[in-house]
């Protein structure tokens, strides 16, 4: 469905994003996954026509960004990171207005827009203005508005940024729901969405490629490489952080015990594991065994910073390998 | 052509729901209001010295008021038109609604156009109030109505051909403030080029002369229809439309 070949686009004197390449297939759901300033707004806006590629061809849906624009916008809806909303206008006529610019022929656009106010539960707002709608119903406006043409492709930029919990919530929902129907691909810095709503993913860092995979093959890859945070607490008296280090360390597995400054009164530590190995029951036990009480024990989710360094590392590794 | 009304018709509401619609055709109600009350007393005055005097050659309404009045208009549009102008594509640019414009299947001419046609149909509204004034004239005198006419063209082509370079230079900035300035500034150098032909008889002094907006305006308010001033307006309407679609086009690459 979407097809990007050594997609590299060049400003002044700075590239944005070097010599991509990924292909998307029909139906799925795509995260395009990095920090901020790594290039995947830009390679969204490539994709969507909005700018040029330096070098290197993208397709969507067999037809070139470059000679067909005309073919790929017809079939591409589009959430800008900032949903593109004129908020003089009503709910409904904006959508009318966007329909009208999409092609929908005017005999379904009534239809339409009220199926697409259905779909984003924008319903209720239908008539108010849209400078009074509160941020997440604007953001379901601006999805609305991505759908209305009923796109064989959704290209939305962090559809997410700057909603509440609850909002989060509903809008991966919606996305999720638009799945099946719509080729997805969607952007975001949060590593726990792309594991709620995509099938694959690709990671880009600085402009460039740094994994693409399913997911349920990332979160396997990154699984027992996770440090591993307890809170212990002496039972009786004081403890000695060095005893409880030593102790630690000698479990099996175990490449570096770290204490973590916490409260006074507490005692933290962090614990790193050699890959691929769960070491978590076995350091419970020393604790317990030892006469601690162990008040918590968790895997420390990877930060996004750590994500990158993991993966950048081991396909360094897989290239001395090979 | 379904994109451009399409777009028009977006741009149309817009104005309507802010200020600036309205505060434009207040200005311009209270600005030609004056304007006709001033040339009407004038007339009047005029005529009654005429008849005190004795004489009573017959009174031109159309030399009188008319033409004063027509090219009193065409200095009223010289001041609106950066205001109509300065929001086309600034805005858009400033709120990012220009992302939703230049990603769905409609050409960059298709959206120039119908913006530049929202922003003449507003002009066209401020001359509808003129109208009612004018309409005066017709209860209790006897204007020609021809050369009432040929102004009014004279009037839109003239606003046709400085909204067209307002959305041009509407498309270079994200500050509506900054686009309004700028194209008022260019609408004055227009204005004002003419000046240099008074005195001046060199080839350079004949080509600004020529490019200046009052030397074309002025045989319309006559009631003159010429050709070569039809096609400068018409020119310079070309111009300011072409260039915005290339500033438009250029967008893409240089963002």
């Amino acid at each position: 469905m979407i097809k990007v070949e050594h997609l590299t686009k060049r400003y002044d004197n700075f590239v944005a994003v070097r010599s991509i390449d990924f292909e998307v297939e029909k139906g799925q759901i795509v995260g395009f996954l990095g920090p901020n300033g790594a290039g995947k707004t830009t390679t969204m806006r490539i994709l969507t026509c909005f700018m040029p590629p330096s070098e290197g061809t993208a397709t969507v849906a067999g037809y070139d960004v470059l000679t067909n624009p005309m073919e790929v916008k017809k079939r591409i809806g589009y959430l800008p990171e900032a949903p593109p909303l004129y908020p003089e206008m009503e709910v409904s006529e904006y959508l009318t207005f966007v329909g009208k610019l999409k092609g929908i022929s005017s005999a379904d656009l009534p239809r339409r827009v009220r199926e697409v106010e259905e779909r984003c539960a924008v319903t209720d707002v239908a008539d108010k203005l849209i400078s009074k709608l509160s941020k997440g119903y604007r953001q379901r406006v601006g999805l609305a508005q991505a759908i209305i043409h009923n796109p064989e492709v959704l290209i939305l930029d962090e559809p997410t940024s700057g909603l509440d919990p609850k909002q989060i919530h509903e809008t991966r929902e919606l996305i999720r729901s638009l799945a099946g129907e719509h080729t997805i691909i969607l952007s975001t810095h949060i590593l726990s969405e792309v594991e709620q709503t995509c099938d694959h993913v690709i990671i880009i860092s600085k402009g460039q490629m740094v994994a693409k995979d399913s997911v349920s093959n990332l979160t396997s890859r990154l699984r027992g490489q996770a440090t591993i945070a307890l809170e212990i607490e002496p039972r009786t008296g004081s403890l000695d952080d060095a005893e409880v280090m030593a102790r630690l360390q000698q479990v099996a597995g175990v490449s570096k015990v770290i204490t973590r400054e916490s409260r006074v009164g507490r005692h933290d530590f962090e614990v790193e594991a050699q890959p691929g190995q769960d070491v978590r029951a076995e350091l419970a036990r020393t604790v317990v065994n030892a006469g601690w009480n162990l008040n918590e024990l968790r895997a420390a989710a990877l930060s996004l910073e750590e994500v990158f360094l993991e993966l950048t590392a081991s396909e360094k590794e897989k290239g001395e390998a090979a | 052509m379904k994109n451009i009304l399409a777009i028009c018709e977006k741009e149309l509401k817009s104005y309507f729901s802010s200020p600036i619609a309205y505060l434009a055709m207040a200005m311009f109600a209270i600005l030609f209001g004056f304007f006709f009350w001033n040339a009407v007393g004038y007339f009047v005055s005029i005529s009654v010295q005429s008849v005190a005097m004795g004489r009573s050659f017959p009174m031109d309404l159309n030399e009188m008021i008319v033409r004063p009045l027509l090219l009193n208009t065409s200095v009223i549009g010289l001041f609106l038109i950066p205001m109509i102008a300065m929001r086309l594509f600034a805005e858009e640019k400033r709120s990012g609604t220009i992302e939703l414009l230049l990603t769905s299947p409609v050409h960059d001419a298709e959206i120039v156009i119908g913006k530049w046609l929202a922003a003449l149909a507003l002009y066209g509204a401020l001359l509808l109030i003129s109208l009612a004034n004018i309409g005066f004239l017709f209860l209790y005198g006897k204007p020609d109505w021809q050369p009432l006419a040929a102004g009014y063209l004279g009037l839109i082509l003239q606003a046709g051909a400085l909204l067209a370079l307002g959305a041009f230079i509407s498309t270079l900035t994200k500050n509506q403030i900054i686009a309004g300035i700028t194209t008022f500034a260019v609408c004055l150098l227009l204005w004002v080029f003419e000046w240099v032909g008074g005195y001046e008889t060199a080839v350079w002094a004949k080509a600004m002369a020529y490019m200046s907006v009052v030397s074309h305006f002025e045989p319309f308010a006559k009631g003159v229809i010429d050709s070569k001033d039809a096609v400068y307006f018409l020119s310079l309407i070309f111009l300011g439309l072409f260039l915005s679609v290339r500033s438009l086009e250029s967008l893409r690459w240089r963002s």
